[in-house]
């Protein structure tokens, strides 16, 4: 089985942002990058696939060649090669389906891994998008996965419960945490890992259909206001729930 | 708590490759997830975490850099510097087993073993599935092992061996030991297994430091050992000496992996105690400190890279070695001196790790030569007297 995983590198979630001048992008200087979190789990899943099924593992990120370190790190995890599409601009989700469907045509994957968000824009699509324009099914938000000859049983995670997909063989997979436990890359992985390729591609025909206009920092939080500590409080609360925060 | 990012305060970041960098990161990542949550408790306790032993080896520690046709990883010297580092920046303890495992154990028996000994133990010791030790120092030999009295005798089919040694790390736990005794009054190497009959390993009980790690006795009485156990290559203290050197250059790396550690805590903590209306880090005194700290942190981290790399091209003196270890032990214990004032009251309590790096440290700075050896073999380098005796 041909398996492909989608990676995105993002500014590691515990680093302060800082808005760049032209006011439409972060500023990158000092922020370390990583591969994207939810990522992990798709990585994870393709090698364990991969180990069951037979097949060959690659993995395929949008961007520039800083995005080679989150390819390497999955690289250094197991997987086999590496692909990295070359965009001059920042694409929106669309615009990343549409370049990573091109090339995971190429390739004749089947099996398509993304995770269910990536913690920069946060848009949670690229995957449904992607299996779209693929023709393939798609299940997200995956919790669990079971894959039999063609068949997939998946569940996923919703509102307060789970639910129990079954489908086929195209698929596009969005995994969440919970489907498994992401393995180190080990020492030996990392050293192997030189020795595989990353091929490059462009993506020069690939346009995004939304344009950033602004980008500001949120308001910071107002501080939170105690109304009282015992059970004498409780109809205030109640009240300001009620008509001021309009929340009950 | 907040990630831990290291101390990099001139971009010496800049200076290592990307591969170098990322094994640095998965171990320091180990470090975090897998020995700091648990490492207090083992210390209270005076155990070694077992569980470790065989995640370790998953991951590639053993023997990381010697060749992959026996299970290793094979990374350079500078790679294996930063694991050691970012090792010990989790306890002394556990970079100790780690550093006999791979620079007392499997380099002696890579370096100095016959073919059948390095396919036969290789593998087995870089998968975990084989523990060793390595015994060099005597109750009445430690700062000058050429007098050591442990002694093997030829016999029909192999040797004898009778002695004792002590202060051996992993000793109890261990299943084969690298044993230095004298055949013929010459140094030699000997691969001893445990349950070879009348060799014993008590443990040494008792510590102040490096609680986390196995310290033990070793008694060999009429050991028999099979000629295919002596190490052939091993000729004289020479060779014992070459695997210490191996081990301090791990140290030397390693040491440096506590002391960021205890300024990392101090620095965050001095920012959020407030004394006098002010955080304690607002203070020139304590600035003072940090920046004392910083300093030799960032000297000691050049100091490893140039070492590293100087391995790497096979420039390194045993020398140079010595001069890295003495320094950088002494400054790492004097760092996690100034970090536990920095900490007042809360530098000895254990939930925070200062306390037990610097005693750690004192043990770190004892063994594989004192800091008084090391200043004698850079003096006798730099004079051409030696002046041990
Ligand atoms: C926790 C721990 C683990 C250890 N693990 C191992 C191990 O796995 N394998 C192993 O073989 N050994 C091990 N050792 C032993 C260690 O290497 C020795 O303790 C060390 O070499 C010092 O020997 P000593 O303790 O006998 O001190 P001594 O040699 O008695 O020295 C005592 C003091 O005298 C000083 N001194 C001695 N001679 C001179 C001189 N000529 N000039 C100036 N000063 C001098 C020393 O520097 C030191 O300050 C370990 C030790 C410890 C504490």
């Amino acid at each position: 089985m041909k398996i492909a995983v989608c990676v995105s590198h993002v500014p590691d979630t515990a680093t302060k942002i800082k808005i760049a001048n032209s006011g439409k992008d972060i500023d990158p200087s000092g922020v370390t990058f990583i591969i994207n979190p939810y990522d992990e789990y798709a990585v994870e899943e393709a090698l364990k696939q991969k180990e069951a099924l037979g097949g060959e593992v690659t993995v395929f990120s949008v961007g520039g060649d800083a995005n080679k370190e989150s390819i390497r790190k999955a690289l250094a995890m197991g997987a086999d090669k590496g692909v990295l599409i070359k965009s001059e601009n920042e694409l929106d989700s669309i615009g990343i389906a549409k370049a990573l469907a091109v090339e995971i045509k190429n390739e004749g994957c089947e099996l398509v891994f993304c995770g269910k968000q990536s913690v920069d824009y946060d848009d949670s699509i690229v995957g449904q998008l992607l299996s779209a324009l693929l023709g393939y099914n798609c299940v997200s938000t995956v919790v669990g996965l079971k894959i039999e000859g063609n068949k997939i049983t998946a569940e996923r995670e919703i509102e307060g419960g789970r639910e129990v997909i079954e489908t086929q063989i195209p698929v596009v997979i969005t995994t969440q945490k919970g489907l498994n436990e992401p393995r180190y890359a080990s020492l030996k992985g990392i050293m192997g890992a030189k020795k595989k390729t990353i091929e490059e591609k462009s993506s020069a025909n690939v346009e995004s259909s939304t344009e950033v206009i602004k980008m500001r920092k949120p308001a910071p939080k107002q501080p939170g206001r105690i109304v009282g500590n015992d059970v004498s409080a409780v109809p205030e609360l109640v009240k300001l729930l009620r008509e001021e925060a309009k929340v009950i | 708590m907040s990630q831990y990012n290291g101390v990099d305060y001139f971009n010496i970041e800049s200076l290592i490759s990307y591969e170098e960098k990322m094994i640095r990161d998965t171990v320091r990542e180990f470090v975090s997830i897998e020995i700091i949550p648990v490492i207090e408790k083992y210390y209270a306790e005076g155990k070694f975490p077992m569980g470790l032993i065989s995640k370790m080896a998953n991951l590639g520690l053993f023997g990381s850099n010697l060749p992959q046709k026996y299970g290793c990883v094979e990374m350079n010297n500078v790679a294996y510097g930063l694991v050691m580092q970012e090792l010990e920046r989790g306890d002394s303890g556990i970079r100790s087993f780690v550093s006999v495992q791979s620079a007392l154990v499997m380099y002696p028996i890579f370096t100095f073993g016959s073919e059948e000994q390095k396919d036969f133990w290789l593998p087995l010791l870089a998968k975990g599935e084989k523990i060793g030790c390595f015994g060099l120092t005597e109750p009445d030999f430690g700062s000058n092992p050429s007098g050591l009295i442990t002694k093997a005798e030829k016999v029909d089919g192999g040797y004898l061996l009778n002695g004792a040694k002590m202060w051996i790390t992993n000793g109890s736990i261990a299943d084969v030991a690298i044993i230095w005794a004298k055949l013929d009054g010459k140094i030699h190497g000997f691969i001893v297994e445990k349950n070879f009959k009348g060799f014993t390993a008590p443990e040494m009980k008792g510590k102040h430091s490096l609680r986390a790690s196995i310290t033990s006795e070793l008694i060999l009485d009429d050991v028999f050992v099979p000629e295919t156990h002596l190490l052939p290559k091993s000729t004289g203290l020479k060779s014992a000496l070459k695997c210490l050197n191996q081990a301090r250059y791990g140290i030397a790396w390693g040491v440096m992996g506590a002391a960021m550690e205890c300024y990392e805590t101090a620095l965050t903590y001095s920012k959020s105690r407030i004394q006098f209306n002010k955080p304690i880090a607002a203070f020139q005194m304590t600035q003072e400190k940090l920046v004392n700290i910083l300093t030799e942190i960032t000297k000691a981290q050049l100091l490893n890279l140039q070492l590293g790399r100087m391995k790497d091209n096979k420039t390194l003196k045993h020398t140079h070695v010595s001069l890295a270890k003495r320094n950088n032990c002494e400054k790492a214990l004097e760092i996690s001196h100034i970090s536990r004032e920095i900490l007042g009251a809360n530098g000895i309590i254990n939930e925070y790790p200062i306390m037990r790096h610097s005693a750690n440290l004192e043990s770190v700075k004892t063994y594989e030569g004192t800091h008084e050896m090391h200043t004698l073999i850079v003096g006798e380098d730099i004079t051409g007297f030696p002046a041990f005796e």
